[in-house]
Order: structure tokens, then sequence, then C-alpha cells
């Protein structure tokens, strides 16, 4: 450990640092405002001083290139680390332009301090190469994100949400570990790269069964996938929204990179054939129980819980077929959360002129707010994967990268045919929102609903960028 | 031909053109789609004029789009996509001209309207699998919110059940198209190179993937019996939406068959016709008689549509160069006499009635209270009858041709369905224009025009369409000059052959 | 040959005349009458025309008019004229003024039932004139839509059903014709009929469409023959005329019976015998009986009726299968030389004249049926009048002509016909001969109780009130009526027509 330079150690972890870095000096800025200041104008500085640590935190990502192994193996810089980590920190910044309803909450700045802390979290997990570091990453992103989800004090919902989620990913984080320190006592060794060596040497043990299934646990967990479901419907219902957005998107993305690196990296291609069978059944049950479930469903943030739950199939997809190149699920990743981030960017502006929980709150969208209505059908068709918007291509990749691995033949070519039966099943119950957005009238009362100008310039952005990777997808496939 | 790629430019350009313009009046939007459609019509008619037929794609443009999954911006046409185009733009203009009188959110009415065509240009001029799935799947969306917003009887259900086949449909392309693409080494989605690799697939896969592609797209295309959506979406949808539907976007379903599914597996074409073959025809005998006996006068042009289209579906069955070429241009045709038919029945006369219900107007002395489209109303039926002189007889002769030469009593039963068409549309003719025709009864006074008179762009859009079926009628041959030689390009040719000789 | 289209202007003009009267509106209706009228007796001027450069002893269609059309289908514009061509030409010519003269009188407007009627004829000529099946056929299916809208606006109360089921019949037929053709140009690849007849007639037709022994040109012959059948119409394929002439407008009525049927017959003669020359002789037995039951059967219908437009309707079903018996007995014995030969001959010759006897003479009957039915205000039964005569003696004495003539009286133009049609028939089928006098005898009773009830005897029902008929209102009986003198008296200005025709016809299997 002689040659370990700390330069190195710096230049991994800066992102983290610059994140961190903010999260601290919004909570001091915060604490040093005097006391005669008026809410809006501390949230003000406090939202400015985070974007700036968002910012910084980009740019040094970008700086930190991608070399390949950092600090003797601990982190691992490559292309995967640099897009996901750009990609969370995109989608943490539309969430802190789009939490507009910070006017809510009691604490905005200890609510923009956990926002950047989740984000350090999901930073570190695209850069962890080492069980250890991943393991320490997936907690300090998890228990922001419990925290950001009981943050408003106002709704017992909010604080339903939070005790689920943390009792939820406590378990899995119990699971996660149990997985980890079996996987060491298999392996001696805690770097993915060892971890891979070693068990390509051994052939598949009962034992790595058994760790590599809790370890699938926590991923179902992370990704919201069936059956370790239960707690996302009631948590993206019950969080703020811009929690709710977070939670959905940049940890699906984040998540979906660690444990692509930790299955196909780290436990490696040999051993494969022990937990590909796993991870089809799970994603099979999540696109089956997510499109039927949201079928049912009459609240807005309920149904778009369940069509996580089937987008986390589609996720696990990808995640199986990541061998060769994790461009295709990332891709899908970071377009599923930019258009989440959207949808749930529209409910929060909604939220602040009126209910917003039943479709039929939505009703006559376009005539109150054309503007959140055009955005609103962006993100919910490029949820329902409907070109030339980006879902439609990372569905795309995703069941052409399936196809061309297993073909017909095996597991990831049927998922990719279940997947893309659902997908019309899903049409359904996505239209059945733009259907209140756009074609009912307005309820008798409904006002106009105002957007705040970051609001919007948030939904734009969000609504281009999916245009835009949606006609030129090159721009994110091509890094890879 | 380098206009061609301009229809869908002026389409999707137009569609947002509208989109601004009808926040401004509604009367701005409607100049602005009209525009727009008679732009991309002129477009048409343009590389029309310039067009040298010969055998195979020509292609117009072909730009590297993402190469990470092999797909490129390959745009081509060939004589039979030449002739799709133009009834395109031919239908589409009379479509913004039978939409005149929409003023409630006309800006979006039309923005949708034109994205839709342009969605349908796009289908016709890919030459890149991927592409024409894209512009497919584009022409989808825009169905829902137009039949949603602006339709009539029972629209909500109508455009859910529209939108969701029409959906399932091309999710059953998109697997079908997912597994070549892979089995052919997942490097190019272009037509050429797709069929190439198939041939070297194994023969059961090729069944199976041209099951799905085939009837993937059939469904789209209203084959029996996966045509269950089209009468409900089309009697739901306002009047410029269903001639579209009906007269446009069902044959994009058709034009997929022919262009994707059956030149990439000639040999699985084979052992499916019998299969698609009887379907088709079961389609044109049940949605011909169905359409006896229905009350909704647009019901019965809704069901007419099935029944042409089961023709269409017929001759690419047979897979003869006289049954795909007369299956081509009865598209055509029936494009044109669909919308001919559907905008007499929900512009001329439910705007002005207010009931679609044929005993209701078979009380009302309707060819002296609207005689423009009493006139209309039957050269339109004689036109759908097959008369001769008209589109449809030519194209149906020809299918009945080619298909005799495959299978005579795939043909007779075919000649069966041509009875079954001239008894409901005579029924309907009968019943709704010349119910009340008691010549020497006095007039009532009142009963003189208490309808609107007809509107100039009525007249326009019914002229056009009816011009462009007599002309097609008794000069076939303008299109028929196009198509034939389509058919002799090398893919074409394999997927002919496939029929029993 | 005239450097004129002559054959296109003769069916072109009745066109343009109904595409003026639709788009002119607002003209008054004399004007509307006028146009229309000159329209209509274009095709007798364009028809005298052609009879000065007609060459009988040719037997080939004169005047003819080729060009190419649709390439990809091999399918031509062609036109021409024989004498089988121009003798129905001219009987359109005489019948269409007259029924559109009725027309005008049966009320409803000018404009419309002129307009329907004049496309009508234009149809009709494109029928007897076509050479190509492609747009021989465009003009059979365009006769029926004027037809229908004719019945079924102009026409009686169950007039809507009535056209319905006539033009659905006759398509129904047409389906089978078409997809006949649609394998004979599988096989042949052409659509002309001369092509096609000379396929036929050295049999490599036969090959063409699956060889010897197979049933191919069995199946298409039926096809066509079924087409045609619906139209003449051959029994049992009838029940559709009846109720179409009974509840037609008179002017409808007099261009159906005196033209349309006409049609029909005249496609056996053009198309089937050609083209299937040995099946047609094959099935010639089947069909005579058939035929039979028509004469008969459509005779002793014809005596029970009590409606007279009924009656005469029946009776039109009788005269017609007249003229197909002595076309299938025609055909069935052709290729054998001799007193046979002969026999054909005449039989022949009596279905052509026949064809035009029974024009005029229907015709002019329901035209004056027509005069009873619209004097009287709607009455037209058998047993409505009494004593025609002494109230209406001109119009007594033109409709005596008229059912006379139907009846084959010597003198009169019909008796050729028929005389000719039996001698044949008795010299090729003596059996069928004796049967069809049946015919001829029901045809006697029916008709002299026509003339007796209505005509004769005391003054009774409507008759009191009836007008008699002033020259205008003779004026389109007029011609038909010393037609049918002239040509009774002297009957070779019509067969000088088609005599070589018919000779070099007859006897033989194939036509010229």
């Amino acid at each position: 450990m002689n040659n370990l330079s700390y330069f190195e150690l710096w230049r991994a972890l800066l992102p983290e640092a610059c994140l961190t870095l903010g999260a601290l000096l919004v909570l001091a800025v915060d604490l040093a405002a005097p006391a005669g200041r008026p809410a809006a104008s501390r949230r003000g500085v406090a939202t400015a001083v985070a974007l700036i640590a968002l910012a910084a935190a980009a740019w040094a990502a970008v700086r930190a290139g991608t070399g390949g192994p950092a600090f003797g193996g601990v982190f691992a810089l490559d292309r995967l680390t640099l897009i996901t980590r750009l990609g969370v920190i995109g989608l943490s910044l539309l969430t802190v332009a789009l939490a507009g309803n910070l006017s809510r909450l009691a604490n905005a700045a200890e609510y923009l301090a956990l926002i950047l802390f989740a984000t350090a979290g999901f930073t570190l997990m695209a850069a962890s190469n080492q069980l250890l570091i991943a393991f320490l990453a997936l907690e300090l992103a998890s228990l922001s994100l419990y925290v950001l989800a009981g943050f408003d004090k106002t709704r017992p919902e909010s604080a339903e949400a939070g005790l689920k989620y943390f009792l939820f990913g406590g378990v899995s984080a119990a699971f996660l570990l149990f997985g980890f320190s079996l996987l060491y006592g298999l392996t001696g060794s805690i770097a993915f790269p060892e971890i891979a060596r070693q068990l390509a040497t051994q052939p598949p043990s009962a034992l790595l069964i058994v760790a590599l299934v809790m370890i699938l646990v926590a991923f179902g967990f992370k990704a919201a996938a069936a059956p370790f479901h239960l707690w996302a419907p009631d948590v993206y219902e019950g969080a703020p929204a811009g929690s709710a957005a977070l939670i959905a998107s940049a940890s699906k993305l984040a998540g979906v990179a660690l444990f692509a690196r930790l299955l196909w990296a780290g436990v490696g291609a040999p051993a494969a054939a022990s937990w590909l069978p796993v991870l089809a059944i799970l994603a099979a049950v999540s696109l089956v129980l997510g499109n039927v479930a949201a079928l049912a469903q009459s609240n807005v943030r309920r149904l778009l819980a369940y069509s996580a739950i089937s987008h986390a199939g589609a996720l696990l997809l990808g995640v199986m077929v990541a061998g060769r190149s994790p461009g295709a699920v990332v891709y899908y990743a970071m377009t599923y959360g930019l258009a989440t981030v959207g949808a749930f960017g529209v409910i929060a502006a909604l939220e602040t002129s009126g209910p917003s929980r039943r479709l039929e709150d939505l009703a006559g969208l376009h005539r109150r707010s054309p503007f959140l209505a055009g955005c609103l059908g962006i993100y919910i068709l490029s949820l329902a994967g409907i070109p030339p918007l980006a879902g439609f291509l990372g569905k795309f990749s995703v069941f052409a990268e399936a196809l061309r691995t297993g073909g017909l033949t095996g597991a990831t070519g049927w998922l990719a045919f279940l997947a893309i039966a659902m997908s019309a099943v899903a049409l359904y119950y996505y239209l059945l929102i733009l259907k209140q957005a756009f074609v009912a009238a307005p309820k008798d009362g409904a006002a106009i609903i105002p957007t705040p100008p970051a609001a919007r310039l948030a939904l734009g952005v969000a609504a281009v960028a999916i245009l835009a990777l949606g006609i030129a997808p090159g721009l994110i496939l091509g890094a890879f | 031909m380098n206009a061609l790629p301009w229809t869908i430019v002026f389409s999707f350009a137009g569609a947002i053109l509208s989109l601004v313009a009808g926040t401004r009046s509604a009367a701005l939007a409607r100049r602005v789609g009209l525009t727009a459609a008679l732009a991309g019509l002129a477009a048409a008619l343009l590389a029309a004029t310039r067009f040298t037929p010969g055998s195979g794609l020509q292609t117009i443009l072909d730009l590297p789009w993402i190469p990470q999954l092999g797909v490129r911006c390959h745009l081509a046409a060939d004589g039979i996509s030449l002739t799709l185009v133009v009834l395109t733009g031919i239908a589409a203009t009379a479509g913004v001209l039978f939409s005149w009188n929409i003023d409630e959110r006309a800006g979006e009415f039309f923005a949708l309207y034109l994205t839709l065509i342009g969605g349908v240009y796009g289908v016709f001029l890919s030459a890149d699998a991927f592409l024409l799935f894209v512009f497919y799947e584009i022409a989808i969306v825009p169905k829902y919110f137009l039949i949603a917003s602006w339709g009539s009887t029972n629209r909500e259900y109508g455009a859910m059940k529209l939108v969701l086949y029409s959906f399932a449909g091309s999710a059953l392309v998109l697997g079908g198209l997912l597994w070549a693409f892979a089995a052919a080494g997942g490097r190019s989605f272009a037509l050429a190179d797709l069929a190439a690799a198939a041939a070297r697939f194994p023969r059961g896969d090729q069944l199976a993937m041209f099951g799905l592609l085939f009837f993937g797209f059939a469904v789209l295309a209203g084959l029996f019996p996966f045509h269950t959506w089209a009468p409900t979406g089309h009697v739901a949808a306002p009047t410029a939406a269903s001639m579209l539907l009906a007269g446009v976007v069902m044959k994009l379903g058709a034009y997929g068959c022919l262009r994707v599914a059956m030149p990439l597996f000639p040999e699985a074409l084979a052992w499916w016709q019998p299969a698609i073959a009887w379907l088709a025809i079961a389609g044109i005998l049940y949605a011909g008689l169905v359409a006896l006996v229905q009350d909704d006068f647009k019901f019965v042009i809704g069901y007419s549509s099935v029944s042409h289209m089961g023709f269409v579906l017929l001759g690419l069955a047979a897979a003869t160069p006289q049954a795909v070429g007369g299956a081509v241009l009865q598209m055509f045709s029936h494009g044109v006499i669909a919308g001919l038919l559907f905008a007499v029945v929900g512009r001329i006369v439910y705007e002005r009635t207010h009931t679609r219900r044929l005993d209701a107007l078979q009380a009302m002395p309707l060819h002296r209270l609207l005689p423009f489209g009493a006139v209309v109303f039957v050269l339109a039926g004689m036109a759908s009858m097959g008369m001769p002189g008209f589109s449809g007889f030519p194209a149906e002769l020809a299918i009945l041709i080619g298909t005799w030469k495959v299978s005579p009593l795939w043909a007779l039963f075919a000649a069966a369905g041509i009875l079954v068409a001239a008894a409901f549309t005579l029924r309907v003719v009968q019943v709704s224009f010349f119910g009340r025709t008691a010549p020497a009864a006095p007039q009532a006074p009142a009963d003189d025009h208490p309808f609107a008179p007809v509107t100039w762009p009525e007249k326009a859009g019914a002229a056009l369409l009816l011009a462009s079926t007599l002309l097609i009628g008794l000069r076939p041959d303008l299109l028929l000059n196009w198509i034939t030689p389509a058919l002799q390009s090398p893919l074409m040719q394999a997927a002919l052959k496939g029929g029993r000789p | 040959m005239s450097s004129l289209p002559l054959l296109s202007l003769l069916v072109f003009l009745p066109w343009a005349g109904a595409l003026a009267l639709a788009l002119l509106p607002q003209t008054s209706e004399s004007t509307q009458r006028r146009v229309a009228l000159a329209a209509s007796l274009s095709t007798l001027a364009l028809t005298l025309a052609l009879l000065d450069g007609f060459d009988p002893a040719r037997t080939s269609p004169q005047f003819t008019e080729k060009h190419a059309w649709i390439r990809a289908l091999n399918v031509h514009y062609h036109l021409g004229l024989d004498g089988l061509s121009l003798i129905l030409v001219l009987l359109t010519g005489l019948v269409a003024p007259a029924a559109l003269c009725a027309g005008f009188r049966s009320g409803g407007g000018v404009r419309g039932f002129a307009a329907f009627f004049l496309t009508l004829q234009g149809a009709a000529l494109g029928v007897f004139l076509a050479l190509d099946f492609f747009h021989w056929f465009i003009f059979w299916e365009l006769s029926l839509i004027p037809a229908y809208f004719l019945i079924k606006i102009w026409g009686g109360p169950g007039a809507t059903r009535a056209a319905y089921q006539f033009v659905i019949y006759t398509l129904g037929g047409s389906a089978f014709m078409l997809l006949g053709f649609a394998s004979l140009f599988n096989a042949a690849g052409t659509f002309d009929f001369q092509q096609l007849a000379q396929l036929g007639a050295d049999g490599s037709l036969a090959r063409k469409l699956g060889g010897d022994g197979s049933w191919w040109l069995q199946a298409v012959f039926l096809g066509v023959l079924l087409g045609l059948a619906v139209k003449v119409p051959l029994w049992p394929f009838h029940t559709w005329l009846p109720p179409a002439y009974a509840e037609a407008p008179t002017g409808a009525s007099m261009f159906l019976t005196g033209v349309m049927s006409k049609m029909g017959v005249y496609g056996f003669l053009r198309i089937l015998w050609p083209i299937f020359p040995r099946e047609l002789q094959a099935a010639a037995p089947w069909l005579m009986v058939l035929a039979l039951g028509g004469v008969v059967l459509g005779a002793w219908a014809a005596m029970r009726q009590t409606d007279l437009k009924r009656m005469v309707a029946y009776s039109s079903v009788n005269h017609l299968s007249y003229c197909l018996l002595a076309l299938f007995a025609g055909a069935q014995s052709s290729g054998r030389p001799g007193a046979v030969s002969e026999a054909a001959t005449a039989a022949l010759s009596g279905t052509l004249l026949q064809m035009f006897n029974h024009g005029l003479s229907a015709s002019a009957l329901f035209l004056c049926v027509g005069f009873l039915e619209e004097r009287t205000g709607g009455r037209r039964g058998l047993d409505d009048f009494g004593g025609v005569r002494t109230v209406a003696p001109l119009f007594a004495a033109l409709t005596g002509m008229a059912m006379f003539s139907s009846l084959g009286l010597p003198g009169l133009n019909g008796f050729v016909g028929e005389f000719l049609i039996f001698r044949g028939v008795f010299g090729l089928a003596p059996w069928a001969a004796a049967v069809a006098t049946l015919g001829l005898l029901a045809t006697a009773i029916f008709l002299l109780t026509f003339w007796q009830r209505v005509f004769h005897g005391p003054v009774a029902g409507a008759t009191p009130g009836l007008r008699d008929l002033t020259l205008t209102e003779a004026a389109p009986l007029l011609p038909a009526t010393a037609l049918m003198v002239i040509l009774g008296v002297y009957p070779q200005l019509l067969a000088g027509l088609i005599n070589p025709l018919v000779t070099a016809w007859a006897g033989h299997l194939t036509p010229p």
C-alpha cells in the first residue's frame, strides 16, 4: 500500500468532496444566516450553493477522467463511472430546481444538504470497485434518502414513507452485507477484479449461490423490483415530490451502475450461470406485476410507482446483458430517470395549486397549463416507449442487446419478448394519464397553474434532453 | 425524387406551426394546416413527375444515425412507395379540407393530424427497418388524441381500443424485427441486409419471425379476426381522422407486410399463405355481411373498410405479380374511396342532420335536401362497389386474376365478396339518401334547404377525391407503370416466387 | 372509312347530353327536354350515317377504332360494328327517344330522369359496340346504376325492393362473369373478344386453361353463362324481371325490355358462342330445356296476370326465351352441313330479327299500358277497362298493332322472326319446337284476352274518363308502328343487313 497516492484519491473522489463540502456549506450558510432573514431568501441562497456544488462536482467528475482503476484498485474510473456520475449529478440538478415545494418544508437547507449527501453517495456508488466502498456508498445514499422520504412533517404519509423505506432498506442492507461477507469468505478478497479471478477458478458452490441471492435481494430492493417492491408505492406516494423524484431516478441509475459492475466485473462472467437465472426471474416477475398492478391504480403517484416496478424489470434485463457493454442499460436508466424527474416535477407544480393525488385531478391540464401538459406528455410518452423519444431508444437498445447476446434460446430473449408484450399493456395506463391531461375538461374551479421560472427551465431542459437523446442516442451510447 | 423527404419535413414543420397558429386563431391554424398538406402533396407530385421507374428502391438519403445499433437514416422509394405517398398527399389535403369547420382547439387538431401524416410519409419512404418502425410508432399516439378529443360515439373507448390494438401489433413487429436483427448478427437494420441474412436462418425461426412480422403489421391492416378495433375506432373518430385512418393508416399495415415481412422471408410466406388467404377471405365476407345489417351509417362504412382491406391482404397473400400489383392499386383506390365515404357521412351528412341512424335518415328526403351529398355519395358508392370506370375495378380485377392463378377457390370467394360489397353499398345508398323518393309529393316549404349550404372546402375536397378515383379508374396504367417495375426488384421477386406457381 | 370516330361519337354523345343536363341547372323544362331529346336522337342520326357506309357482305367488324389503353393488362379501347351490332344499335336509336318522351310525362322533374336515361342509353350502345372485355364490362355494369335510380326514384310503390333485387341479381351474375374473364386473361393474356374467339375456335384456349380433360374451361364457361343468363333473363334466373319491369316508370320499362334485355342475348352471341363453341354445343340441350321453360312458363304466367304491366313483363320473358331457344338450337347443331345448316340459318336469322322486332313491339306495348295508367290515375288492371276502342280509337289502333306484332300475326314484323325461329328449331330439334308451340298458344290467349277485355266490349271501369291520344302524344309510337308494318311486308330491309353474317355463321361451329 506504499505507492498509494493521496493525490490519486483526491482526484478520484473530487466529486464526492465537492458535494460533501457543498452540503456542509449549505448547512453552515443557513445556520449563519441572521435571524430576521425571510425564509424565501434563505432558501434561495441555499439553493444557489447547492447548485454550485453540483456543478463543481460535475466538472470534477469530468476532470477525474477515465484512467482506469485508481487508488490501488479501490475505485474504478472508467466510462461507466463518468457517465453515471454525470447522469446522477444532472438528475440531482433537476431535482433541486424542481423541488418547488421547498416552501412547505420546514428546513429547506437541510433538505438540500441531504440531497447533496445522497448525490455524493450515488457518485461514490458509480466509482466503487471494492465491496466495502460499495456498501459504504450504498448506505450513504440510502440513509440520506430515508430522511428525504420522511422530510415533510406536515403529512403523516411522509413519515410513513420514511419509516417504511428505512425498515425495508435496513433489512436489505443486512442481506447485502451478509452476502458480501460470504463472497469475501469464498474468495479472500474484497476487490472486484480479484473476486472475479478467484471465482473463475472455483466450481460454483452452494455458498456462492447463497451469497449471490442475498446480493440480488439487495439489488432488487434498490431497484424496486418485485418481490422486493413493497416499499415503492407507499414511498412514492408519501414522500415529498423532490425526494420521490430523486429516489425514482438517480438512485436507480446509480444502483444499476453499481450492480452491473459488481455482477460482471466483480463476480464475473464464468460464474454468471449462478446469478443470471435469479435475475431473470426477478425481472419477469417485476415486469408482469408492475404492469398488471398499475392498471388498477387511480392515484397518480402510485401508478408511477408500479410503472417504476415494471421499468425495474427492464433494468434488470439490461443488467443481465451488460456484460459486453453497459451502454444500453445506462442509457435506459438515464432516460428513464429524466422522464421520471420530469413527471414528478409536474406533480410538484400541480401540488401548489390544488389536490393532485388522483388521476382526475389532472383533468384539463392542457387548459390549466399548456406548458405543463406538453412536458408531461413528453415524459409519459417516453416512459411508454414511443419514438422519437429517448424512452423508446432505451428500451430498444436493451432489447436488441438482449436478443443479440442470448438469441431466442436464452432467457434474455424471452424476457425481451415479455417486456415488449408488457409495454403494450403499459400504454393503456399511460394513456389514461394523458387522457386526463389532454382530453378531459378541467373540473369546475380548477385554476391556472403558475410555474416558477426555475421549474420551467428544469422541465424544459428535461423535455428537450429526452427528445435530443431520442433522436441522437449516440451521445450516450457512443461514449461506451 | 429528392423532393420526397420534404413531405415529411413539411408535415412535421406544419404540425409545430399550426400549434403556434392555433394560439392566435382557428382560422389561421386551418390555413397553416392546409398549406402544409398541400406542400406535401406538391412535393409528392413533383417527385412523381420526375420519377423514372426502375426496379428496386432508389435511395434518396442515406446517413449514419446510431452506429451502435446498426441503424442508418436511409430513405428510399420505388414505385410502390411513390403510389402510397401520392395517396397520402391526396388524402391529407382532402382531410384538412373536410375539417374546415373545426373550431375548438383547432391548432392542436391540425398539429396532431400533421404529425400523423408525417409519420405515415416516413413509413412509406424508409428503407431501414428501424426507421420504418420509428415512423410507424410516431403515427400511433396522435390517433388517440384525435379520436378522444374531437370524436363522437364512444370516443374514449374507441380511441383506446384502436391505439392499444395498433400498439400491440407494433409490439409483435418489434419482436420479430429484433429477433431477425439479432439473428442476422446485430449489425444492420437495412432491409436488403436483413433479407440476405434471413435466407440462412433455420426454417422454424423463419416461420416464427414471419408470423410475428406479418401478423403484427396485419393487425393494423384490419386482418380478421384482429379487425375489431377498426369499426369502433373509425366510427368514434372525427371525419378527417376517419378519412385518414381508414384511408391511409390501414395501408401502413399492408405496406409493412409488403415491404418488410414478405421480402425478408419468402419461404415462410409460402408456408403461411393458406392461413393468411383464408383469414383475408373471412374478413372480406364477414365484414361485408355485418355491414349489410348495420343501423348506423358510419358503421357501414367502417365495416366496408375492413372488407376492402381484406382484398388487399388477399392480393398480398396470393403473392403473384398481378395480385400484389392489384393489392397496391387497391390500397390507393380504397384510400381515396374511404376518404370520400367518410367525408360524406361525417361532414356532409352528420354535421347537418346530427344523426347517423339509417332509420332516421330514411325518413328524410335527403337527396333533395343535400343534392351535392347525394351525388358524391352515389359516385363514391359506385366506386366502392368496384364499378368499372372507377379505380376499384382495375384493382379488384387484377387481384382476382392474380389470385386465380394460385387458387381459383380463393378467387371465387373474393368474387362473392364483391357481390356482398355491392349489396351493402347499394343498401346504404338507398336507405340513407333515397329513403323517400315519392316524386309527386308536394314539397312543404319548410322542407326546402333547412340545411347549411355546401361550403367550398367540402366541394374542393370531394372534387379532389372523385377526380383521383375516376382518373385511376380510367387510366390505371398511370399507377401500374410505377408499381409493376417495382415488383421486379430482386427482393420482391423472391417474395413473389414464394407463392405457389 | 370516315375519318370521324363515328362509333365513339355514338356512345359518348348521349353521355355528353347527360353531363350537359346535370351541369346546367337553371334552364327551363322545355330546354331540358330539347337537349335530352337531341342527345337521344343523335344515336338514330349517327346510325343512319353508319348504314350508309356499312357493307353487309363483310362479316368482320367495320368502322373499327382500336387504341392501346392499359398496357399492363393488355387492354385496348376497341369498338367495332358488324351486322349484329348494327341492328341493335338501330333498335336503340328507335326505342330510346320514344322511351325518353314517355319519361317526360311521368313527372318528377325532367332533368334527373333524362340524365340517368341518357347515361343508360350510352352504356347500352357501348355494350353493343365494344370488342374488348375491359370496357365492354364497364358499359355492362354502368348500365345498372342509372337503371337502378330510374326504377327507384320514378317507380311505383314497390320500386325500392324491385330495383335492389334487379341490381343485386345482375351484379351477382356479373361477378361470376368477371371471374371467368379473369381466368381467361390468366390463360390467354388478352381481353380482346376477337383474339379470344380465335383461341376458342382452334381449341388452344382449353389447353391454356389447364389442358384437355380438365374442367377449367367448363367452369369458366359456366361463369360467363351465368352472368349473361341473369341479364336476358334465362329461366330460372328471371325472377327479378317481373317486379322490376312492373315497378319501373314507363320510359324505363320500355328501355329495359326493348334494349337492355337484348344486351344479354347479344352477350350470348358475341361472347359465349365464339369463345366457347364446343362447351355451348355440349350444354345446348340443357339450355334449350331452360329456354323452353321460359317460353312456356313465361307465357302461362302472363296468362294469369291481372296487372297489365306484369303481363307484358312475363310476355317479354317468353319472347326472349324464343330467341334463346333458337340460339341454343343453332349452337347445338352447328358443324353439320346440309339441311341442318339451312335450319340453323333460319334459327339464327330468326333470333336476330326477333330481337329487333320484339324490341319494337314490347316497348310499344309498355308505352300503351303506360298511357292507360297515367290517364286513369294509376289503374292498369285487366279488369279496370272495357270498350276503350270506342272511346279512344287511335290509341286502340296503335296498341292493336303492337299487340298483334307481339303475337306474331302474319303481315306484321313479329311474324317473320317467330316463323324463322320455329322453322329453324323444328329442323334442328323438333321436340323443342313442339313444346314451344304451347307457348305460342298461351301467348295468343293472353294477348287476345287483353285485346278483348280492354278494348272491346261495353265501356266499363275507368274507360269513360279516357282521353284519346293527340298526334304529339302518338308521335313516339308512329315510327315503331310504321316499321312494324313495313318490316312485316318487306323484312328484307332488315334481314339484308344480317344475312351474310348469318349464312357464314350458321351451320359452323364457330362464328366467322
